[in-house]
C-alpha cells in the first residue's frame, strides 16, 4: 500500500514546489489554502496527495482570510500563490502584518520572472518591504524544503506572517532534497480574545503599526548573523551579493568569487552585507528582476555595482550572469524560435471564437486557456490584464465608445476567473449599466484548465475531488438581477449560439451567456469524479441499507 | 569524464511525454548515485506549445538549466523541434532525432520518449537496473512492458547507427 513514507522517502528528487508541500507536513501544518496558479499550483497538490489538509479558495484574498483566521486560532497554515495572486490578497496582507498570527502563518508567493505563464513579472520582494513582513528566497528543492520550516520558527516565533518568495526555476525545477524529523504539532487550536491585537480600527491599529516596526527591528538584527545567509569565501578580487536561484547561476558562472548568499531578503542584513563588500576589491549584486537587494546596499551607503538595466528583464542564467560580471552589455542573441500553445484541436471554444471573429466583436478577454483565442486563427481577444478585469473593461470600453462599437463589446471569462473575481465585476455591471446593456460570455469548461485542472466553487468538487457545495454561474447571474441569462453548448449547437449572441449584442439589455462544455482534456475525469461521487452518495443514503426504492 | 557534470535536454510538443523522459532520466541518475537537477517550465507550454527538459547529473550541480551549446545530449520528439533546439548542443554533442527509432520498431508508437532514452542509454553509464526502476516508477503498471520493450528498441536502433556517422549534430 502506498503510504506518505512511500510517496515521500527520506532522500528524494523533489521538484521546490514539492519540497515545500513536504516540509508543510513535516512542519505541522494544519491547513493549506490558496489559489491555482502556475508556478505555485503543484504545492497545495502535493500537500493534499501526501494526506495534508488542503483546499482551493475562490481567490488569493479569501485564502489569506482564511489561513489568517486559522493562526489567529493558533494552528499553523500555509497560503499559496502566483506573484500575481499578492495582488489581490494584498489587502489582507498589509494589515495582517499589524494584527500578526498566533500560531504561524507563511504565504508562498511564486514569482515568474521572464513571464513563462504570466501576464507580468513584478518582483513581489518589494511587498515584503511595503508590508513589512519578513521574506525567504530559496535557492534549490533542499532549501525550499528547509526554508519553509524555518519561516515557520520565524513566524511563531515573531508573530508575524513570513512570505516564502520562489520563482518559477526553484519550484518546477527538481533536485536532492533530505527530510528532517517531523516538527512537534502545535498546540490545539483555542480562541483567545484579543480586540486591541485584531481588531484594526485607527485607535488600535496605531499602536500596531509600532509594534511591528519594532518586531522588524529585532528580526533585522537577527538576520545579521541568522545561518540562512552564508557567506562562501574564495578570491577577495570579486564578491558577488546574491539570492535564490541566481546563486546557482553565479556559483556556475564564477566558481573562482567569493559570494554572500542571502537566504533573508527581507529584512536585509545590511551590517553583515557592509562588512562583506569591504572585504572584497569588486562587489557586485547579481539579482533577478527589479535591483532591490542593490537599491537597498546603495541606500545604506555600501559601495557596489548593480546589474545593467537590460538584465532587469527576463529570467537570468549562468551565460547572462558571465555578461553581468563582464558589463557586456552587447545585444543577446535572439531567443530560439519555438512553437507558440494554442487551443487544443477538440477544444469548445473553437466555435466561440470563430463566431466573436465573424461578428467582428471587440473582446474584452481574461486570463486561462481561452486567452488563447487572441492567437491564429482567430485573434478574437483585444484586452488581457488581470483575473475578473475583462469584466469592467468591458463596460468601460461601453460606457464611452460610439453606440456602433459598443454593441460590438463582449466580455469573455472563463468559469473559475468568473468565481475568482468576476462576481463584483458582474454587480457592477447590474448596477451601473452601459446605455447600449452588455454581453458577458462566461466560457465554462468545468474545470480551471490552464494550470492543470484544478476544481473550484463552480465544479462542486472540493481539491480532493470529493462532492461539495455547488456554486452555479448562471444562478449568481439571476440572482444579481441580469435581465437575460443563458446556457449553452456552442459545439453541440453553433449556430443556434451565434443566433444567440446576435440577438443580445442587438438589444439594451444585460445578458450572461454561459457557454458550458467541458475541457476536453478534462472531460474523462469529470465523468469518472461524478461517477464515484454519485456511487458514494448512492451508499451514504437511508434507503440504501434495505435497497428500498421508495426514496424520498 | 569522471568529475564533470553530464547535460541532456528534451525537446518536443506539449503532450508528447518530454517532462516524462527528463523525469526518468533524473530519477536513473538519482538512484545511480549522481546529483541531480532537472529544469522545465510547465503552464502555457502543455498547450501544444514547445515544450524543453534540462536535465543535469553528475558530483555535484549547480544552475539547474543547461547554457546554450553546452548540451552534451539533445533528445527531440517532435520533428519540427529539431532545427530550433539544435544550437543548444556542444560541439561533439549528440543529437537523438525523433526518426532514429522507426515507428514500426514500436508496439505503441507514444512511447517514442522512451524509445529515445533507450538510443541515450548506451552513451551512459547508468546501470541497466537504474533504467528499470526509474521507468516502472514513472509509467503504471499496464505500460511498463510496452515501454521496456521500446527502450530495447532504441538501445538496438542507437547500435546499429552507425559509429560517428550522423550522431553528431556539427561533425
Amino acid at each position: 500500500m502506498e503510504t506518505v513514507a512511500t510517496k515521500a522517502p527520506a532522500r528524494g528528487l523533489w521538484s521546490g514546489d514539492e519540497a515545500v508541500a513536504l516540509a508543510a507536513l513535516d512542519g505541522g501544518v494544519a491547513l493549506g489554502t490558496g489559489y491555482p496558479g502556475t508556478p505555485s499550483t503543484e504545492i497545495l497538490e502535493a500537500f493534499s496527495e501526501l494526506g495534508g489538509r488542503a483546499q482551493w479558495a475562490p481567490n488569493e484574498k479569501v485564502a489569506l482570510e482564511v489561513g489568517l483566521g486559522a493562526a489567529f486560532a493558533g494552528a499553523r497554515v500555509l497560503v499559496t500563490m502566483k506573484h500575481v495572486g499578492v495582488n489581490v490578497a494584498a489587502d489582507p496582507l498589509f494589515t495582517a502584518a499589524y494584527t500578526g498570527v498566533d500560531g504561524a502563518l507563511v504565504l508562498v508567493s511564486a514569482d515568474d520572472p521572464g513571464m513563462a505563464s504570466s501576464q507580468n513579472e513584478q518582483d513581489n520582494r518589494r511587498y515584503a518591504v511595503a508590508a513589512g513582513v519578513p521574506m525567504l528566497e530559496p535557492a534549490s528543492s533542499q532549501e525550499a524544503y528547509d526554508f519553509t520550516l524555518s519561516a515557520f520558527e520565524l513566524s511563531a516565533r515573531w508573530k508575524i506572517p513570513v512570505i516564502l518568495r520562489m520563482t518559477t526555476r526553484v519550484c518546477h525545477s527538481k533536485s536532492v532534497v533530505v527530510r528532517r524529523p517531523p516538527v512537534p504539532p502545535a498546540p490545539p487550536p483555542n480562541f483567545v480574545r484579543d480586540i486591541r491585537g485584531r481588531v484594526m480600527v485607527p485607535a488600535f491599529a496605531r499602536p500596531a503599526h509600532l509594534k511591528l516596526r519594532k518586531k522588524l527591528a529585532e528580526i533585522q538584527a537577527w538576520s545579521e548573523t541568522a545561518p540562512l545567509n552564508v557567506v562562501h569565501e574564495a578570491s577577495p578580487a570579486l564578491g558577488i551579493v546574491t539570492a535564490g536561484i541566481s546563486f546557482q547561476h553565479v556559483r556556475e558562472a564564477a566558481p573562482e568569487a567569493s559570494v554572500m548568499k542571502l537566504g533573508v531578503v527581507y529584512p536585509l542584513p545590511i551590517e553583515a552585507l557592509r562588512r562583506f563588500a569591504a572585504g572584497v576589491e569588486r562587489c557586485v549584486v547579481v539579482e533577478e528582476g527589479d535591483p532591490v537587494i542593490a537599491d537597498a546596499m546603495l541606500a545604506a551607503g555600501i559601495p557596489v555595482e548593480g546589474k545593467p538595466e537590460m538584465f532587469r528583464f527576463g529570467e537570468l542564467s549562468v551565460a547572462r550572469v558571465r555578461r553581468i560580471l563582464a558589463r557586456d552589455e552587447s545585444p543577446e542573441p535572439p531567443a530560439a524560435k519555438a512553437k507558440p500553445p494554442e487551443l487544443c484541436d477538440a477544444c469548445p471554444y473553437h466555435p466561440v471564437y470563430g463566431a466573436l471573429q465573424r461578428m467582428g466583436c471587440i473582446v474584452a478577454g481574461d486570463i486561462g486557456c481561452y486567452t488563447l483565442g487572441v492567437m491564429e486563427p482567430y485573434q478574437a481577444m483585444d484586452t488581457c490584464v488581470a483575473m475578473g478585469a475583462s469584466v469592467g473593461v468591458g463596460l468601460g470600453l461601453r460606457h464611452v465608445l460610439p453606440e456602433e462599437q459598443a454593441r460590438k463589446v463582449v466580455s469573455v471569462i472563463g468559469d473559475s476567473t468568473f468565481i475568482h473575481s468576476g462576481l463584483s465585476g458582474l454587480v457592477e455591471m447590474v448596477y451601473n449599466p452601459p446605455a447600449t446593456g452588455h454581453v458577458l460570455l462566461v466560457l465554462d469548461n468545468g474545470t480551471t484548465a490552464m494550470t492543470g485542472q484544478q476544481e473550484h466553487p463552480g465544479t462542486g468538487r472540493t481539491m480532493a475531488h470529493d462532492a461539495t457545495g455547488h456554486v452555479s454561474i448562471e444562478g449568481m447571474a439571476r440572482a444579481a438581477g441580469v435581465t437575460n441569462v443563458d446556457v449553452v453548448d456552442p459545439v453541440k449547437d453553433p449556430k443556434g449560439f451565434e443566433e444567440l449572441l446576435t440577438r443580445r449584442l442587438a438589444s439594451n439589455d444585460l445578458s450572461v451567456i454561459v457557454s458550458r462544455r467541458p475541457c476536453i482534456l478534462a472531460a474523462a475525469d469529470i465523468r469518472h469524479f461524478e461517477k464515484v461521487n454519485a456511487e458514494k452518495a448512492a451508499a451514504a443514503s437511508p434507503c440504501a441499507a434495505c435497497g428500498s426504492d421508495d426514496a424520498p | 569524464m569522471p568529475h564533470r557534470v553530464t547535460n541532456v535536454v528534451f525537446a518536443g510538443l506539449g503532450g508528447q511525454g518530454v517532462i516524462k523522459a527528463s523525469d526518468v532520466l533524473a530519477d536513473a541518475a538519482f538512484r545511480a548515485g549522481h546529483d541531480v537537477k532537472k529544469a522545465e517550465i510547465h503552464g502555457m507550454s502543455q498547450r501544444g506549445g514547445s515544450v524543453t527538459s534540462d536535465v543535469r547529473f553528475g558530483p555535484s550541480v549547480h544552475s539547474p538549466m543547461i547554457p546554450d551549446g553546452h548540451a552534451d545530449f539533445l533528445v527531440v520528439l517532435a520533428p519540427t523541434q529539431v532545427e530550433n533546439n539544435v544550437h543548444q548542443l556542444r560541439k561533439e554533442g549528440v543529437l537523438f532525432p525523433p526518426d532514429l527509432v522507426p515507428e514500426e520498431k514500436l508496439r505503441n508508437k507514444r512511447s517514442l520518449n522512451v524509445a529515445l532514452l533507450g538510443a541515450l542509454s548506451t552513451h551512459l553509464s547508468i546501470a541497466e537496473e537504474h533504467w528499470q526502476a526509474a521507468i516502472a516508477s514513472a509509467l503504471p503498471e499496464r505500460l511498463l512492458q510496452v515501454n521496456l520493450e521500446a527502450f530495447e528498441a532504441g538501445r538496438a536502433a542507437e547500435r546499429a547507427r552507425a559509429p560517428g556517422k550522423a550522431r553528431h549534430a556539427h561533425p
